[in-house]
């Protein structure tokens, strides 16, 4: 078998040990002699930590690392996956040899094919800044500090609190990628995170939550000030939720829950579901499905953004593309095996970086333009249907009357079509969180059925 | 540890089976060998290792340590396009240590079992503790599965890849011989396999083998154009006996259906009504709506609805609801929670009163009580909380019939997806596959695709009638909590609740 490697590296530095990388090339070299005619093999390695506090005491501690491998293996027209985090090659041996043989018994699947090489990212792009330099540096009594400041800004502000939780949390990730038709591949990022929750008494036996959370890929980018403060403001605001009126209203949705609403419509362009027929957008390609409000595109290559990635997990190049644009659709995420299923052409496994094209308001400016709507403030459960888009979720949130969020709502559902929601996006805000891979506004929909009284 | 020999005590190198398993058999079966001791030499410890890992990890003046060993071998075998064609394995293998030091926990866990690589995450969760103590070791004594409700005749372990893909290969042609409609099938077997080891510094060490198994179908079906999807499952805790024809016969008929039923089904007009849990699923009412409010740790933290209601009345005085962990091969059952405390049946509620809350040690503790064996966690990387087991109410005295006829207007409900709640807000959802509008104390329209919303205390108190036809489900039922999984399953017997808000048009 030819063999040619495309090296790079997403980021500074090399985390996955040269001891492992050379036991992921052992293995693939293994089992290519032993039946395979390609191989897959994957690394991963992480490590994490995170410190909780109730009432701004410490309540938990947890540290770890961990590391294994996955590897694909194609044989005679079949193909198995194997996983195991024993890194050991006397064990691995017996693994991949007995994984062949398993592999064998499967029917053929000849659509199971490693992606054309032609398609490979090839590297040259500027490093992506997803790894703190510093992470392991950082003492753990900042870190306590961080999640007890947090549970401190709330603690004592109000007789109504019931209890403060509040936490620091890290960690880093890294894969390494070795695929026997010439493609290897690393990448790596940390994460922070700061999050508080603040319980409170409500009417009756009820005790109300709520939270926030920052979150960074840095440790310098990340908020560290403010959270228990806006945990603690956001459950007195929903204190003396109650049900509304049964009713068509218009829905405002704030940029923390908005995702939930692009996720169903994400889930229906992929591959695997359009070739099960088990997609509502399913042969939609080119036609109108949200109106003119409606651009979605995926922006792979930001740097030092949440989600950027140069290649997907098949090591196939990312570029930015437009999903849907002014509500047509534009494209489906088709990966090699279903390219090769449907005979069509692949575009990527899955998007990398979503942004919902911004209008020009934030949340408050939308809010002041409904005469008579619902906030929605949280999701409470609730699912779709992915053959239709019909869909029905729980929501608490506020009433929204003449311009202003008064009544707090809790208790109520809120159910549809995709299709028809899409159809009526009114307003987009400018206001998405930057510290998700999903950058969606707040969302404003006309007509949308509540059901609550 | 030395590594070689780990194979050698617990390899079945056997050519073809879907990779090497590197354990057997449940550990056990000789008289003069305690199931511990043989697993103590399946990870490589001994118990002078395991009492140094206990010392260091007590070594800043923690009250208590436990040590929890794990050697998880998990297979998934697939079928999609009408052939078998998809398989995974996965080897899981891994310790973690837990310090409590008053109510608070310190946790690390290692994935390569050797004695420094132990001491290191021993030295990590003492710092839970600040101060310094010496501890004298504790002589580790077995506690023996009093009761095993999940043995295995014939483990996993034994079965080729082949002697699975027939079953699948049934259970697709079964789905498409049912129905012409039937336009694709995708099914998987999975069969998990556990040796569980732990010690804790009380001088308590156990052994409990765990296996499970699940079977699962999603059928799509088109109809003059319109496309639907539902599916069927089985879950158990069961060796390689799990399959059985009669098995995959039940799940195909179900898979198929429950996707025909939809093409009928519309959504009803939404708001406040009657709601007529039908019996198996329905538990999932129980699991959101008050199930979760009784695990003891949001009690503990003041942070529950229910944190104020033990010992008092909160619904109908014919209403009992148990978790428990007793059913032999259920999902759901636990013969040894992960803190070494028996599995038992709970009663959470009794003739209308709150009788208990669910309860780890920690929380056991703070109330002054005896453990539940509520006690779980997801994997070795994670530190036991409070969970649930097999949540269900007892049957009352009513015919199922006769609540339905009851109904002027309302819906029954009877297959769910999944479902959630707010501990302390007490508002829980469920959401509706599908079901059926009652119309004048009779099942009319097919209804799906919609979500039920109420609040914990309330939709309790408002269960005014149950039947005598308590049913347990048997699909696969994974909990989330804390960000762990964890197998469930639940019953019920046919009840109505007089008022929840159900989704739907205005």
């Amino acid at each position: 078998m030819k063999f040619e490697l495309n090296k790079f590296h997403s980021t500074n530095e090399i985390m996955i040990s040269n001891e492992n990388k050379n036991l992921a090339r052992w293995a693939m070299d293994f089992a290519l002699k032993n039946g395979c005619q390609a191989v897959k093999v994957n690394l991963y390695a992480g490590s994490n930590s995170s410190f909780e506090m109730r009432n701004a005491k410490m309540d938990r501690l947890q540290q770890a690392s961990e590391n294994g491998m996955t590897i694909a293996l194609y044989v005679d027209g079949r193909y198995g996956t194997y996983s195991t985090n024993r890194l050991d090659k006397t064990e691995l041996q017996s693994f991949i040899k007995n994984g062949i043989d398993s592999t064998r018994y499967l029917a053929k699947d000849e659509a199971q094919t490693l992606p054309d090489p032609s398609r490979y990212y090839k590297g040259g792009k500027p490093d992506l800044q997803l790894l703190d330099p510093n992470f392991s540096n950082i003492n753990p009594d900042n870190k306590v500090q961080m999640a007890r400041n947090a549970g401190e800004e709330a603690m004592g502000k109000d007789a109504r609190i019931i209890s403060v939780e509040s936490s620091y949390r890290d960690g880093e990730n890294f894969e390494y990628k070795l695929f026997s038709n010439g493609f290897e591949g690393e990448t790596g990022n940390s994460w922070f995170s700061i999050s508080a929750s603040v319980s409170m008494k409500g009417e009756g036996d009820a005790r109300p939550s709520s939270y926030w959370y920052e979150s960074a890929l840095m440790l310098n980018d990340l908020v560290k000030e403010g959270i228990g403060e806006k945990a603690l403001e956001r459950t007195i605001k929903k204190l003396g939720q109650k049900k509304i009126k049964s009713g068509k209203y218009t829905m405002v949705v704030d940029p923390l829950n908005s995702s939930r609403l692009v996720s169903p419509m994400i889930n229906a362009l992929y591959g695997s579901q359009l070739q099960q027929k088990n997609s509502f957008l399913l042969n939609k390609i080119g036609q109108q499905i949200g109106n003119e409000k409606f651009t979605l595109r995926d922006e792979p290559h930001l740097i030092g953004a949440m989600g950027a990635r140069y290649f997907d997990h098949e090591g196939v190049a990312t570029q930015p593309r437009t999903i849907f644009d002014k509500g047509v659709l534009k494209t489906y995420f088709i990966d090699t095996y279903i390219a090769n299923k449907m005979d069509i052409e692949p575009t990527i496994a899955d998007p990398s970086i979503l942004i919902l094209e911004p209008g020009n308001k934030d949340l408050q400016g939308l809010i002041a333009d409904v005469h008579t709507g619902i906030l929605v403030t949280g999701f409470n459960g609730g699912n779709s249907n992915s053959s239709t888009g019909d869909f029905s979720f729980g929501i608490e949130g506020f009433l929204i009357e003449n311009g202003q969020a008064t009544q707090p709502v809790n208790e109520m559902n809120v159910t549809g079509n995709f299709l028809g929601l899409w159809s009526s996006l009114a307003e987009v805000g400018n206001d998405p969180r930057l510290n998700s891979s999903w950058r969606i506004p707040s969302l404003v929909f006309d007509d949308v059925d509540f059901s609550g009284i | 540890m030395d590594r070689r020999n780990f194979i050698r005590t617990g390899s079945l190198a056997l050519a073809g089976s879907i990779v090497a398993p590197t354990f057997a058999s449940p550990f056990g079966g000789s008289s003069e060998k305690t199931a511990v001791s043989e697993a103590m030499k399946h990870f490589g410890v001994t118990e002078n290792d395991l009492q140094k890992v206990i010392a260091a990890a007590l070594e800043k003046g923690g009250d208590y340590v436990d040590l929890f060993f794990e050697h998880t071998f998990s297979n998934y075998v697939g079928l999609r396009d009408r052939e078998v064609n998809r398989c995974n394995s996965n080897i899981d293998f891994g310790m973690g240590v837990r310090v409590i030091s008053g109510d608070q926990t310190g946790y690390a866990y290692v994935e390569e079992i050797t004695l420094s690589e132990m001491l290191k995450a021993a030295h990590t969760a003492a710092r839970i503790a600040s101060g310094s103590k010496k501890t004298n070791p504790v002589a580790l004594t077995e506690k023996p599965v009093k009761t095993n409700f999940y043995t295995v005749s014939t483990p996993w372990e034994n079965l080729l890849l082949k002697d699975k893909m027939p079953y699948l290969q049934r259970l697709n042609d079964r789905i498409f011989d049912a129905d012409k409609r039937v336009q694709k099938v995708t099914a998987s077997l999975t069969d998990d396999t556990s040796h569980i080891l732990f010690c804790n510094s009380e001088g308590v060490t156990f052994y409990d083998y765990r296996p499970m198994a699940t079977l699962s179908a999603v059928c799509i079906m088109e109809e003059n154009g319109k496309i639907e999807n539902n599916y069927a499952s089985r879950a158990y805790r069961k060796g390689a006996d799990f399959l059985t024809n009669d098995l995959v016969d039940i799940v195909a008929r179900e898979a198929v259906e429950n996707t025909a039923k939809l093409f009928q089904a519309v959504k009803p007009k939404g708001g406040e009504m009657p709601v007529v849990m039908g019996a198996g699923g329905s538990g999932i009412l129980l699991h959101e709506a008050i199930g979760h409010a009784f695990e003891a740790d949001f009690n503990r933290k003041n942070i529950s609805i229910f944190s104020d209601q033990l010992h008092k009345k909160i619904c109908n005085e014919n209403i009992s609801v148990v978790d428990d962990a007793t059913v032999p091969f259920n999902r759901g059952s636990v013969n040894i929670d992960d803190e070494g405390n028996y599995g038992q049946k709970t009663y959470i509620v009794r003739n209308g009163v709150l009788n208990s809350y669910l309860h780890d040690r920690i929380s056991a503790k703070h109330y002054g009580v005896a453990p539940t064996g509520n006690g779980r966690r997801e994997s070795f990387r994670n530190v036991p909380i409070p969970r649930m087991r097999i949540t269900y109410m007892e049957s009352g005295n009513m015919n199922e019939s006769d609540i339905i006829a009851s109904v002027k207007k309302g819906i029954y409900v009877n297959q769910f997806t999944n479902g959630q709640v707010q501990i302390g807000a007490g508002d829980f959802t469920f959401f509706v596959k599908s079901g059926y509008l009652i119309e004048d104390g009779k099942l009319t329209q097919p209804i799906k695709d919609i979500n039920i919303i109420g609040n914990g205390p309330k939709a309790l108190a408002d269960i005014t009638m149950v039947g005598n036809n308590l049913e347990l489900d048997n699909g696969t039922w994974t909990c989330g909590k804390d960000g762990q999984g964890c197998p469930v399953s639940q019953g019920m017997p046919s009840a109505l609740v007089s008022k929840l808000t159900v989704g739907g048009e205005s």
